[in-house]
């Protein structure tokens, strides 16, 4: 019997990737998000509505992670972005090397802003950089407000809290002031904006917020 | 369910470091895992035993060292260690923490054997 010393991390090579991806979007001045959130939470719809209030004030370009289907993928083709679907097949998370090979089907020096869909779970993919410049938390109203409190990963990875679907305030079980509490508990500097995908409250500061972050000059 | 991806990896760490020798099986891999790594050890125990079935990690036995999360106060100075749905300083109740500890998941050895007979 031997003892092999091996001192290595087990997403190494995800993270190699990842920072492959990371420097070949700072080469080309690219901001990209990396959208995370329950299934269900409006994450295709707020990509939507940013898509809408962006259009022809940035070149986007987005990619869909899916488990089974590309029928987000479909949501988004109407707004003549470039798009590229990623279906995990089961998986639950988006992984470096799957973005990596999306990457090569967008024509980069072209775009300022990528938007990346994540997989619909708070879990499993706070463990899997992306080579995203900030990770965007989706939490919905219909959700409750303790979600920070059962997921703290996520949200402190996270470096912006979207609280969507506040028009269903009134009918749902959730303070928008404890979810916000619990939020900035686990992550005191989380940027946190609230939205409507439905009446589209809350999209402009949220565009506003990323054309600030964003080198507007490719449109 | 990331924990099949995650054993698959640490399989693949494991299958790089072994001798190349034939009939060598390892009997154990120590790997750390932090608080808020987000993988559930019992989930990651089945995943390691279903896909080690057939290959040199057969039967091997992985053994999980847990790491508290832990955080520097910016506010008292202290460090303390942390529970992941508080967020909290344990010392002063401050959420101005920087994490020190929690996050990690890493190999450290493996115990391996030269089986009877081959060599
Ligand atoms: N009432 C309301 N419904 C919303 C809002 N945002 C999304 N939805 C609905 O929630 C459901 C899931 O939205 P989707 O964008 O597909 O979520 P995803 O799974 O996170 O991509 C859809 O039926 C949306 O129409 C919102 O702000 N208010
Ligand atoms: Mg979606
Ligand atoms: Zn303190």
């Amino acid at each position: 019997m031997s003892v092999i010393t091996i001192e290595r991390k087990v997403l190494e090579k995800n993270d190699e990737l990842a920072r492959q991806n990371r420097a070949l979007l700072e080469r080309h001045g690219i901001f990209a998000i990396n959208v995370v959130s329950s299934p269900g939470a409006g994450k295709t719809s707020l990509l939507e509505r940013t898509l809408e209030h962006l259009a022809g004030k940035l070149a986007v370009a987005v990619i869909e992670g899916d488990v089974q289907t590309d029928f987000d993928a479909q949501r988004i083709a109407k707004y003549n972005v470039p798009a590229v679907q990623i279906v995990t097949a089961g998986g639950c998370h988006l992984e470096a090397n799957l973005v990596h090979d999306a990457l090569g089907n967008i024509d980069l020096p072209h775009i300022s802003l990528l938007i990346i869909e994540n997989v619909g779970n708070l879990v499993c993919p706070s463990n899997y950089d992306l080579g995203e410049a900030m990770k965007v938390v989706v939490a919905s109203t219909t959700e409750g407000d303790d979600k920070p409190l059962k997921y703290p990963a996520m949200f402190r990875n996270s470096s912006v809290l979207i609280i969507n679907k506040i028009d269903l305030l009134p009918y749902v079980n959730c303070s928008i002031e404890t979810l916000r509490a619990n939020a900035l508990r686990i992550n005191p500097s989380l940027a946190v904006f609230e939205t409507s995908c439905t009446t589209g409250a809350g999209i402009p500061a949220w565009c506003d917020w990323l054309l600030a972050r964003t080198a507007a000059g490719k449109i | 369910m990331h924990e099949l991806s995650i054993a698959q990896s640490i399989v693949d760490i494991v299958l790089q470091h072994l001798p190349r020798e034939e009939g060598v099986s390892v009997r154990s891999v120590r790997l750390t895992l932090g608080a808020m790594a987000g993988v559930v050890p019992d989930s990651l125990e089945f995943c390691f035993g279903a896909i080690t079935e057939g290959t040199p990690l057969q039967g091997a036995l992985l053994e999980i060292e847990h790491v508290p999360l832990r955080a520097h106060c910016n506010d008292c100075g202290g460090d303390t260690d942390i529970e992941p749905t508080l967020f909290a300083c344990a010392a002063c109740g401050s959420r101005s923490l920087t994490i020190l500890s929690g996050r990690e998941m890493q190999v450290r050895d493996i115990e391996v054997e030269e089986n009877e007979g081959v060599r």
